[in-house]
């Protein structure tokens, strides 16, 4: 069993190209959930139309890259009117709905083969990012130190990847500075309190779900350039859990916590995976335990136990602010018992009027 | 406390003409499947005095305050604010042309600060659009002027201690001053208060009287609901009185404390009234 094999599996994923992806359409999903309080389960399919409209649009109408990235945008900002006119003006549950739904009616209509000219059915599509590659400025090799080495091809989907996640994450902390981020923020504690302010909430839900989905579908996009290829099950609803996953390990409502989540996830989630085959291969665990086909699914209920415990310890987050979060929507008005006495609050107790309505 | 002189030749009774009336209602109903819980034919608000709406409970009055604000927006009839039809328009877009409420059960941003809160209020800000958002440049001196001003609010609202606190660990009563602290940041024509007083301790009250009497002398109209009387007689220039959903009575204070049908409304729930503090603290 070496040890620095399992770290360099581990470094690779949590400095690689998937990292980077993840991180991508975690931010977006940071400014719907931690920022606005959307509960958007469907960011899949912001990843999937991001995805395919570079994937079809080169591979399938010849067209340039950068024209599909552009269809790409314009697809995830459609999805995200198609999403929001008719939910947001409802209560938080009607878009969780719609996006789940959305996610998994998209998949299959990909999936179909009715539309199989267009998106290559179950086959999906491949090798439509050449021109990509072809601007690659990396001299190629591998780069690294020790075990821990990376092909030029992966450097330069990790630069742009990376590079991507630091502008938006210089766009987040820009915004949640300004005013704008003050009303989403409003929006997230209170919508009628905000509205009776005179802020239109609608417009700001509406803003903030074209934000994150255009962050959603450039991770989409790298997602597709990085495999040379698109499948319509890639885009399993299960992959907006691990987004919820990683943002909120890493602290929903922060700025760098969709960051910090998606590197320790996929650090942690490789680190387990490999640990657990070389403990496997050098015989530590006996093949009727754990055989090396059942690992890819005993990583994930191990990295599970792991979010448990750190919910359990930081229930907001690595970076989150736990006060904050246990002000959350009627959070401050009915402390639980067990918090009574611990921290004195100004005039606890007799709070009678804090509950929603009136 | 003078009474308003404009309003002292006007006949004391449900519905009557005002010389310049700010708000005008006309046939404004709103049921709940067979309730009707708002019913009424026509009552003017008189623009620059204080106006206070009583009735017992379940009068109608916070329901007619959400269909006013567009809270509500299942109820009929037509009303006006400043002279234009305002049925059916958004709550937030009431907000800016200055018709702005506070909340019976107070509804205080708990995970911003109590500056915040302050500040999210002002409007016209330039740095609420999206991308003027990302340079500070654009919004950073007026977001000073506007801190100057919350402060200031702050100050005369007594919370200046607190203006770095997150608002959900005030108390109720800050609560309630946080509120209409906050209103203010709106520079609102009408402010339209839902029982500012409740859960306010006595000394604090009378500071609240004055910041109410000095709205109204900095020129704002205020139309506010209150279940205490010695509050309602105080400062109020005009008193309505709604029960079941309907103006019963309408006037002067001191005309209205004595009128037959007021009495009668509030003898037939006294009971109510008086057990309304004690269920509401058990409810939570
Ligand atoms: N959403 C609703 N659905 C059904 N009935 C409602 C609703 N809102 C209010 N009502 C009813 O309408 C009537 C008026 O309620 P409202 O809250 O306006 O009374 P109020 O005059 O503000 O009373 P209070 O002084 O106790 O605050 C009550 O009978 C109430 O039960
Ligand atoms: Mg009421």
């Amino acid at each position: 069993m070496d040890f620095l094999v399992i770290l360099a599996d581990a470094g690779r994923g949590a400095l690689g190209p998937v990292a980077a992806i993840y991180a991508l359409a975690a931010i977006g999903l940071n400014i719907h959930f931690g920022y606005t309080g959307l509960l958007n389960f469907g960011q899949v399919a912001f990843m999937l139309v991001g995805a395919y409209g570079v994937a079809v649009t080169v591979a399938v109408f010849g067209g340039p890259l950068w024209l599909g990235v552009i269809v790409g945008l314009v697809a995830a900002v459609v999805l995200a009117f198609l999403l929001g006119i008719p939910t947001l003006r409802l209560r938080a549950d009607y878009l969780a709905i719609a996006t789940i739904a959305a996610g998994e009616v998209l998949r299959l209509v990909f999936n179909s083969g009715v539309a199989r000219p267009v998106t290559g059915g179950v086959f999906g599509l491949q090798q439509f990012a050449g021109a990509f590659y072809a601007v690659n400025p990396i001299p190629s090799g591998n780069y690294g130190f020790g075990r821990l080495t990376f092909s030029q091809r992966d450097l330069w989907v990790m630069l742009v990847g990376w590079g991507a996640v630091a502008l938006a994450t210089l766009g987040v902390f820009l915004l949640v500075r300004s005013p704008w981020g003050r009303v989403l923020r409003a929006v997230r504690d209170d919508e009628d309190a905000a509205r009776s302010l005179g802020k239109n909430v609608y417009g700001y839900k509406m803003q903030s779900l074209v934000l994150g989905g255009i962050l959603g579908a450039l991770g989409g996009m790298l997602l597709a350039v990085d495999a040379q290829a698109v499948a319509p099950n890639t885009f399993n609803p299960v992959v907006t859990f691990y987004l919820y996953a990683l943002l909120i390990l890493g602290g929903a409502g922060t700025v760098l916590g969709p960051v910090l989540g998606s590197v320790l996830f996929w650090f942690l989630l490789l680190f387990i995976d490999s640990a657990l085959r070389q403990a496997i291969g050098a015989g530590y665990i006996p093949d009727e335990v754990i055989s090396p086909a059942d690992v890819g699914a005993v990583r994930f209920a191990l990295v599970g136990l792991g979010l448990m415990l750190l919910l359990i310890f930081r229930p907001a987050g690595i970076l989150g602010d736990v006060e904050e979060m246990r002000l959350e929507a009627g959070a401050g008005a009915t402390p639980r018992r067990r918090r009574r006495g611990r921290k004195a609050r100004p005039a606890a107790g007799k709070r009678t009027d804090e509950r929603v309505g009136g | 406390m003078t009474p308003d002189p404009t309003l002292a030749d006007i006949t004391a009774e449900p519905g009557v003409p005002k010389p310049d009336p700010l708000l005008v209602l006309d046939g404004v109903r709103r049921d709940f499947g067979g309730v009707r819980a708002v019913d009424v034919d026509h009552l003017e608000v008189q623009r620059g005095v204080i106006t206070g709406l009583i009735g017992p409970n379940g009068a109608g009055k916070t329901t007619l305050f959400n269909l006013l604000t567009g809270f509500d927006r299942g109820g009929t009839g037509r009303w006006t604010f400043d002279g234009r039809d305002v049925a059916g328009m958004p709550a937030h877009r009431l907000a800016r042309r200055g018709m702005v409420r506070t909340f019976q059960l107070t509804r205080v941003l708990s995970r911003l600060t109590v500056l915040e809160n302050m500040k999210l209020a002002a409007v016209g800000q330039r740095g609420e659009r999206l991308l003027p958002a990302l340079l500070r440049p654009v919004w950073g001196a007026q977001e000073a002027d506007i801190e100057r001003r919350a402060d200031d609010l702050l100050d005369r609202f007594l919370l200046a201690a607190k203006r770095d606190d997150y608002a959900g660990y005030l108390s109720g009563g800050q609560r309630r001053l946080l509120e209409m602290a906050r209103a203010l940041m709106v520079d609102p024509t009408l402010v339209m208060l839902d029982e500012p007083m409740a859960g306010v301790n006595p000394a604090l009250r009378q500071d609240l009287l004055g910041r109410i009497t000095d709205l109204r002398d900095s020129g704002r109209t205020v139309l506010f609901v209150e279940h205490d009387m010695d509050v309602v007689m105080s400062i109020s220039d005009w008193v309505v009185c709604m029960a079941q959903g309907r103006v019963i009575a309408e006037g002067p204070p001191a005309r209205v404390a004595g009128n037959p049908a007021v009495i009668d409304a509030y003898l037939g729930s006294q009971h109510g009234a008086d057990d309304e503090q004690g269920s509401e603290e058990t409810t939570s």
